[in-house]
Formats: C-alpha cells, structure tokens, sequence
C-alpha cells in the first residue's frame, strides 16, 4: 500500500475503532447493573442535537457570503429541504429534492 | 416452510423500510467518496468496517488528512455519543448471545434499533436468532448501496457538481428529526451559535473542536434548565 492510501486506511480503522468504542460503552460500563451516571444520561441526550447543528455550519464552512453569489444556492436548497421534510417527513424525498435542486442552482442559475 | 426460512422471511419484511433508506443513501455515500478519490473497493471497507451513515459522511472529509487527530476523535465521539444510550436497552439481550451478541454491539446502527425496539417477534420464533438476521440484512443493505454507489460513480456521464449537497441535506434532516423530538430547542440553538461564532473566530479549518468543547460545556452548564422545561411542557401536555 503506497503511503497516500496508507493515511486515509489508517483513519478509517481510527473512526470505526472509536464508533465501536461508542457501542461498547454500555456493556463494557453498565454491563454489572451499575447505574449510569446523571451527568453521562445528561450529554447523551443533550449533545446529539447540538452537534448535528454544528455538523450543518461544518458543511458549509467554506461558503463565502462575502462574495458572488453570497451562499445563496446553498441557503435556497436548505430552506428546500426544509420546508420538504417538514411538509412529507420523508428523508428520501428531502434529500433527493435538496441535492437536485442544489446541482441546477450551481450548474445552471449562479 | 423451514423455521430458518420463516425467520429470514419476517425479519426481511421488518427490515424493507431499512432496505430503500440504506441502498439510497449507501449510493449516495458511494458516489461522494468516489468523487473524493476513493473507488468502490473503500466504500466496500468503510461499510464493513465503521457502518454508520452520518459519520460514513464526516469521514469522507477526514480521509484527506487535513484536520488534526485530537479534532478528529473528538468530532467522532461526539457525533456517536448517542449510541451509548442504544446499547443500554439491550445490554441482557446482547449478553445472551454468545459470540453474535459481539456482531449485535458492533451493528446498533440509529435504524437497527429502532426496529429492534419495535419489533413484535411471534412466540414460536427464536427472538436471538431474528435479532441477528435483521442486524445482519440491514448491514449487507448498507454495503450493497455503498458499494454500487461507488461503482456507479466511476461511470456517471453527467455534471455531478453539486452532489456533495446530500450530506448537507442528510444533516439538515437530522436536524428537523432532533428538533420535532426534544420539547427544549436549547440544545441545538446552543449548536448553532458555538458553531457559527466559532467558524468566524477560528476559521473553516480549526472551527470544529473549539465548537464541541464550547457546546458541552454550555449544555452542562444550563442542563438543569433544559431538563426543568422538559419537564414542565411535559406536565403541560
């Protein structure tokens, strides 16, 4: 394996390593009946909300609203999935939607 | 009809919804990595081996190898906490299993175990034996649909430009999901503001770390509000 492939191998092994981890947690913490912890109950519950929102600024991080066409395709496609999702609550549906129109927008309109 | 076959035939129709959702969104995550400079033959491994949509996503980012390895664990424990609470109600369960219950931790996926937990296994079935058939079918879904993903975007004729949205949306979906099914908006209001202000601090490259610190520790820090107004539109109900 060239070393350009090994990197990319290598986390890979590190993410799936640490999502294992994350589904063995319980078993490997609580297997013996022990009560789990309020603080953990407390982040488990609380965090995942908060990081698909940061995981929604992480992807579109590199959108440049200072300049042409100011994150606009990006914003309108959103808004699509959005009102899509609420509308059907059908995750083909808002995602197949969004991206399609997202495409037209960036190869046909800006 | 065999009980081997019954088992395989009702854990199939239970797992049907899982079976759209993943091949669609396994070819999706095919073609994205594909585009990424990674063939079939990744898309093929990364399902077998870390098989989780959402982070499947992230990863496609990662592999280029420009954040640094703290960020990265950091970021992949926090968007995998959740599954913590997965394993929790199966712990006994899994425990019974033997040398499958290993396979059933590694495969809780979000999906796996909402059918899981939603199952009405019939009496005469062997309730080990559909558990590992639906985590097992779901599992070869997924891989089928990366994997095809992956093959399919080596010949895609037309202008793909623009198709790395699918994540975006993927994430956004999510987002409403999270935002319908917690009474408090707090925790994500928090998300988004740590997000934003620390991508304009810290830029598109570093923002990510400092964003997850900052959100735990406004969530633990206002966790007796949130949970207090959980409670109280709960009562209101």
């Amino acid at each position: 394996m060239s070393s350009s492939l090994f990197t990319p191998f290598l986390i890979t092994l590190l993410v799936a390593g640490l999502t294992f981890s994350t589904r063995f947690s319980p078993f490997a913490l609580f297997g013996g009946g022990k009560k789990v912890p309020a603080i953990v109950q407390a982040l488990g519950e609380l965090l995942p909300p908060a990081v698909m929102a940061i995981l929604v600024v992480y992807c579109l991080r590199n959108v440049n609203i200072m300049t042409a066409p100011h994150g606009l395709p990006e914003f309108i496609a959103i808004g699509i999935v959005a009102i899509l999702h609420i509308w059907k609550r059908n995750n083909l549906l808002s995602i197949g939607g969004g991206t399609v129109i997202y495409m037209v927008l960036v190869q046909m309109v800006f | 009809m065999t009980m081997k076959k019954e088992i395989l035939k009702y854990a199939f129709i239970q797992t049907l919804p899982v079976l759209f959702g993943y091949v669609f969104m396994g070819i999706a995550f095919g073609i994205l990595l594909e585009e990424a400079g990674y063939n079939f033959v990744w898309a093929l491994f990364i399902s077998l081996t870390v098989y989780s949509g959402s982070m499947q996503f992230v990863l496609i980012g990662l592999l280029g190898g420009g954040m640094g390895i703290i960020s990265m664990i950091v970021l992949t424990l926090s968007v995998q906490c959740r599954h913590i609470f997965y394993g929790l109600s199966f712990i006994e369960k899994f425990k019974a299993m033997g040398k499958r219950g290993w396979y059933m931790v590694f495969s809780l996926t979000d999906e796996t175990y909402s059918l899981l937990c939603g199952m009405k296994i019939p009496e005469e079935m062997d309730k080990k034996k559909v558990f590992f058939t639906v985590a097992a079918l779901d599992q070869s879904y997924w891989i089928l649909g990366c994997t095809i993903g992956g093959i399919l975007g080596s010949f895609i004729g037309f202008d793909t430009t623009g198709i790395d949205f699918a994540m975006t949306a993927l994430f956004v979906v999510i987002f409403i999901e999270q935002w319908y099914s917690f009474p408090s908006h707090i925790p994500v209001i928090i998300g988004i503001c740590c997000g934003t202000v620390s991508l304009i601090i810290f830029g598109a490259n570093a923002f990510i770390l400092p964003a997850l610190i900052a959100s735990v520790c406004l969530l633990l820090l206002l966790k007796n509000t949130i949970v207090k107004q959980d409670d109280c539109q709960e009562a209101c109900e």
